[in-house]
């Protein structure tokens, strides 16, 4: 029970620092410097419900700390979703993942501050807060997009089209979310799907985008299994802790 | 060593400024949830504002170095995340030395801290700091930072 808490606990973790670090990449670049505020805050939002979640699980584990949890394990170690690792691309790119992630999110942590679990709960209400922010912005900034110009449409709709198998995953229940859920402590990720396809479809129905078809759909974030793109995020991130183990500053 | 004041201790903290909003204390800030004397130490319960706020680790240690100074060294700094930190906890003097400082106060209606005009709009929902938003001023084109409502 402690193991399987550790591990879900470890997977929240992991999805918050993966797509933290991705948009942390936008920093200085973004296409304006509103924009580049809002990213790299929303990056620091992300860093922040990843720390949280990290130190509790290296307080349940009482092995590892939180630092050696995000910095010493390698891609098969990871549990995150494959969307969150999925690449920044065009700007549309990358408000499409956050997109359909953000409303994930948002129904997840809605759920999980319900957990018997107190520190999960206490940890889904803070996050929350910020997260309802950060869907406003993707949100916004997919309408403005997708009924925007031609082109910002084209792209947007590509950028949907292309991510569009990568969220099947997130609605996954293997056999420890549900032995978490019998408990009262994990959330049902399945029960989620009717609320998300709701939201999405109206966002995307104002942004005058197509909805894709389910076709190949896929999976393994829980299982350790990745795209090619998270090893390359790990060299970057954990570099320093590699070459220089416990550095401070 | 100090034994059990915790006024004493409250009072310290309150000359603790916001790293970010230094017109303001961290006591004012609302995150000091608790102070506890129990088996001869002082626990202080801190609610951080935003999760990955970097201005945390910077209070943080200036609370631990403003203790030390006043030679307690029997303390703990204990994180609580839950209740979640509101701008609810902030009281209408702290929110009048926001504004004084030409920051909005968290409200409902964004009020322009230079002239008072209600006639305000967003610019950008993120501001240089988690816990702002930038805004600008109809009236007198004067642009604002406001303190978010969470």
């Amino acid at each position: 029970m402690m193991n399987s808490l550790f591990t879900y606990t470890l997977r929240i973790a992991d999805s918050s620092l993966i797509l933290g670090q991705r948009m942390s990449e936008w920093c200085s670049k973004a296409p304006t410097l509103e924009e580049d505020i809002a990213m790299s805050n929303i990056s620091l939002d992300m860093f922040g419900q990843a720390n949280g979640f990290y130190q509790y699980a290296a307080q349940l584990d009482g092995l590892k700390s939180a630092d050696e949890l995000a910095f010493r394990r390698n891609e098969r170690e990871f549990f995150n979703h494959q969307l969150v690792e999925q690449e920044n691309g065009n700007f549309g790119n990358t408000i499409v993942r956050n997109f359909l992630h953000d409303t994930f999110n948002f129904l997840f942590y809605t759920q999980l501050a319900n957990s018997k679990d107190e520190t999960l709960s206490a940890l889904a209400h803070k996050s929350l807060k910020e997260v309802k922010y950060h869907l406003r912005h993707s949100s916004n900034w997919l309408v403005r997009l997708g009924d925007g110009t031609k082109e910002s449409n084209a792209k947007t709709q590509i950028a949907l089209n292309e991510l569009w198998m990568y969220t099947d995953e997130i609605f996954e229940m293997d056999a420890l979310d549900t032995e978490l859920f019998n408990k009262g402590i994990a959330v049902d990720n399945s029960s989620l799907k009717s609320d998300w396809d709701a939201m999405i479809n109206n966002t995307l129905t104002e942004a005058k985008l197509i909805r894709p078809e389910d076709e190949y759909m896929a999976t393994g974030g829980k299982k350790g299994l990745h795209t090619e793109y998270l090893g390359f995020i790990l060299s970057e991130m954990q570099y320093l802790q590699r070459a220089y183990p416990n550095a401070k500053w | 060593m100090q034994s059990g004041n915790t006024k004493f201790v409250w009072e310290l903290l309150n000359t603790v400024p916001d790293p970010e909003i230094p017109v303001i204390s961290v006591v004012e800030l609302g995150v000091i949830r608790e102070v506890k004397f129990e088996n001869n130490s002082y626990t202080i319960s801190i609610t951080p504002t935003y999760s990955g706020c970097p201005a945390v680790k910077t209070f943080m240690d200036d609370i631990k170095s403003c203790l030390l100074e006043n030679s307690i060294d029997n303390f703990e700094l204990k994180i609580v995340y839950a209740p979640a930190w509101t701008t609810k906890w902030m009281t209408d003097k702290t929110k009048e030395k926001l504004r004084k400082y030409g920051i909005a106060p968290p409200s409902n209606i964004v009020v322009c801290p230079q002239c008072k005009s209600k006639n305000t709009t967003l610019i950008s929902e993120f501001g240089a700091t988690a816990c702002k938003s930038l805004f600008k001023c109809i009236d007198c084109l004067e642009p604002f930072e406001f303190f978010k409502c969470i």
